[in-house]
């Protein structure tokens, strides 16, 4: 009997449910196909393109020609672009501790109430509204080693001028100087966001515990502020990654190629020289590394959430 | 007796009038050109931003009313003017109709893609050539460099650009110094000029990579060898000249130029020389303007010119180019080629050189006595231009991968101002230049 209940409950819902499911799809499926056709023409076949055309020889304005994963060879023995993927990890790991330390210490300050607050907090985020071309023309202005104001600023002060953009050594650290002013804001106020809608429970109960202000932040506030610390940490590393108009407007990859990120690279390869095949592996090899660090950090978002 | 006006009296009389303007216009222009044949017709023009395109465009409806063709005129930055004429010459269907071309960059992928029309057929049809165009009023060296390995002459020249050498008359008089004849002149009163102490230096100049490229082949242009490809367009930038080249380029910028100057393009080394902080500057003849601008240089009136010194074997200086070309799939190269007459002509050219934009293509207008003596710039300017278009030289291999030739030399050229050794480093940088330049030849 048992089998023969499961033989009517199958015919049942195979004479119902399916049909419904496929009413239920006829009906809506037509609602998914302008989405469809957008994320096919922009997303898919860009990237699919993206794949064939690195597997050929590409020049503009000339023929192409099949050459396999050639340029996936090439690449791994350029050592120009492989010096731009350390260039481009070491500029991101500057630009994101950095900003991520200061715009924190920023948080906890402008979170305390003192006079002027809104006018202090307003005048802080004011970089992150200027337009990074136009920030970066000002900076280099500012860094030329015999006319830049910096290095008069410094003289005043008694200490050497410096080369800033103008030398290999400080040019990376220079530019993350930049980075740094303009995008510290956002970490900030995302922070600032975040330490707002802390309860006050913990830290009033700490208090009668006899804790002090920096077990408070140790033990309390930093587990609680997690989260947005992780939402910054992935918003300042994209934004880092994809760092090019500062970089190009102010050094153009040099001097030599000590500035030259995968960015510049990728550009000059795409729109200096016009090899499009090449450049179009560097843009699949750069897109594996964003993939791969784009991991890391869901996974640290997922421990951070399961641990919270 | 006689009838009055008959029916068909007026009916021929009437025919008669109504047939009277195309006869005129056609009578016309038989005696003089017909400027107004492609009247109502609309052409875009691309030209790169600079202070010629500015004139170009400030006098264009001279050429709209003359002509009746209305003109839209775009003036981009000069890297992204490049890739975007490229780009929309590679789709096949370019926005426009002429096009102003760096011939130095761009002409053999110009010339190869075959995407300019050859205008020496334009120029032969007399119906659309204006009588008093005089092509033989352009100088020799500028319709070479128009004109294609294979025949083809696919622009029409615009400007030349001659490097020269700024020299600061105050500093150099106080010193009582005077403008340096040989490149071993140049360096030793370079050195006898820099005085670090007060932020004075001997000399300053391109650093930057790819930008400095154009000043170590004014080095280049004065050794026996002069050119960076041999007669069977294999590259020659490792040789001992290319190296003697190169070492001169490191003691100049590394001895008497500023700290930083490895970092540094036209634009820094325009700052400093116009502060007075630099008694010496080697680049194109387009920044005396800026340099005599009394509103923004202190230099200004003290600017001395004079052409490139005389190197070890020869006596040269760089010579650059643009040059208008008309879209091969214009479908308006008539309309487009009267452009190219007007934006090209005797009164625009003379124009550039009066204003101090930049040096013509065409030599009658360092002829014009009358023009140049009541241009704000000196005699001396005038003659250095003159003097320098007789000993110019193409200052950049003519090679499709001109961009990345610069890149490759002058990343290495950059490394020799911060200590590297010369040899070395030319020698790197021609074992990786040289698979792309065998690559692009052969698909030439």
């Amino acid at each position: 009997m048992a089998g023969s209940t499961a033989t009517l409950d199958g015919a049942a819902a195979a004479a119902v449910t399916p049909r419904r499911r496929n009413n239920y799809a006829r009906r809506y499926w037509w609602f998914v196909v302008p989405c469809g056709v957008v994320v096919l023409g922009t997303i898919i076949f860009p990237w699919i393109f993206t794949i064939y055309m690195s597997m050929h020889d590409f020049k503009l304005g000339g023929e192409r020609e099949w050459v396999g994963h050639a340029n996936y060879v090439k690449l791994v023995t350029d050592e120009r672009f492989l010096y731009s993927i350390l260039r481009t990890l070491y500029f991101t790991a500057l630009s994101v501790v950095i900003p991520m330390v200061l715009g924190l210490l920023a948080a906890l300050a402008f979170a305390r109430k003192f006079p002027m607050r809104g006018l202090a907090r307003t005048i802080f985020i004011l970089p992150m509204m200027a337009t990074p071309v136009a920030v970066a023309l000002v900076w280099t202005m500012m860094f030329h080693p015999q006319l830049g104001v910096l290095n008069w600023l410094l003289q005043q002060v008694g200490l050497p001028p410096s080369m800033w953009v103008y030398a290999p050594d400080t040019v990376i650290p220079t530019l993350v100087m930049v980075e740094v002013w303009h995008w510290t804001p956002l970490v900030m106020l995302i922070l600032l966001g975040g330490l707002a809608s802390l309860p006050i429970d913990p830290y009033e109960a700490a208090k009668i515990d006899g804790a002090t202000p920096f077990q408070s932040f140790w033990h309390i506030t930093l587990p609680l502020l997690a989260p947005f610390l992780v939402v910054a940490l992935i918003i300042r590393t994209i934004d880092a990654l994809k760092a090019f108009d500062t970089i190009y407007v102010i050094t153009q990859g040099g001097p030599g190629t000590a500035s030259e990120t995968i960015n510049i690279f990728l550009y000059l390869q795409a729109f200096a020289y016009y090899n499009l095949g090449y450049a179009s592996a560097v843009v699949v090899v750069f897109f594996s590394i964003i993939i791969m660090l784009a991991m890391v950090l869901l996974w640290t978002r997922a421990r951070v959430k399961a641990s919270g | 007796m006689t009838r009055g006006i008959t029916r068909r009296t007026a009916l021929a009389a009437g025919a008669g009038l109504l047939a009277a303007p195309p006869i005129v216009r056609e009578a016309n222009a038989q005696s003089a050109f017909d400027w107004k044949r492609f009247s109502g017709e609309r052409i875009e023009v691309s030209l790169t931003a600079n202070p010629r395109s500015q004139i170009l465009i400030q006098n264009q409806r001279e050429f709209e009313d003359m002509t009746g063709i209305r003109v839209g005129a775009e003036a981009i930055p000069e890297q992204q003017h490049r890739q975007k004429f490229a780009i929309e010459f590679a789709s096949g269907r370019p926005s426009f109709d002429v096009v102003g071309i760096s011939l130095h960059v761009n002409k053999r992928q110009v010339g190869k893609a075959r995407w300019c029309t050859d205008i020496k057929a334009l120029m032969a049809d007399p119906t659309i050539t204006a009588p008093d165009f005089d092509f033989a009023d352009f100088g020799a060296g500028a319709v070479e460099y128009s004109t294609q390995s294979d025949g083809r002459m696919d622009t029409l020249p615009e400007f030349t650009d001659y490097f020269i050498l700024y020299y600061n008359k105050e500093l150099l008089a106080a010193k009582n110094i005077a403008p340096p004849a040989t490149f071993d002149d140049m360096y030793e009163s370079a050195r006898r000029l820099n005085d670090t102490s007060r932020q004075i230096y001997g000399n300053v100049g391109r650093g930057l990579r790819n930008a400095n490229v154009v000043l170590y082949s004014s080095f280049l242009l004065g050794t026996q060898q002069r050119d960076f490809l041999d007669a069977q367009r294999r590259l020659i930038s490792d040789t001992p000249d290319a190296i003697w080249a190169g070492e001169f380029y490191k003691k100049l910028l590394r001895d008497c130029s500023p700290p930083g100057v490895s970092g540094f393009n036209w634009n820094e080394a325009q700052t400093t020389f116009m502060q007075g902080r630099a008694a010496f500057w080697l680049d194109g003849v387009g920044f005396a303007a800026p340099l005599e601008d009394r509103t923004r240089s202190r230099v200004a009136g003290k600017v001395g010119y004079a052409v490139v010194p005389r190197g070890p074997a020869h006596h040269h200086c760089a010579m650059f180019g643009t040059a208008f070309g008309i879209a091969e799939q214009s479908r308006k190269k008539g309309a487009s080629w009267m452009y190219l007459q007007w934006a090209s002509g005797k009164a625009n050219q003379l124009r550039y050189l009066t204003s101090g934009a930049g040096s013509p293509a065409r030599t009658s207008a360092y002829r014009n006595e009358e023009a140049i003596s009541q241009s704000r710039f000196s005699r001396e300017f005038f003659n250095t231009l003159i003097e320098s278009a007789r000993i110019s030289r193409p200052g950049l291999p003519e090679i499709v991968p001109v961009t990345e030739f610069r890149d490759t030399l002058g990343a290495a050229l950059t490394s020799t101002i911060g200590g590297a050794d010369v040899a070395t480093e030319l020698r790197r940088a021609t074992e990786a230049f040289r698979p792309v330049l065998e690559q692009s030849e052969r698909a030439s």
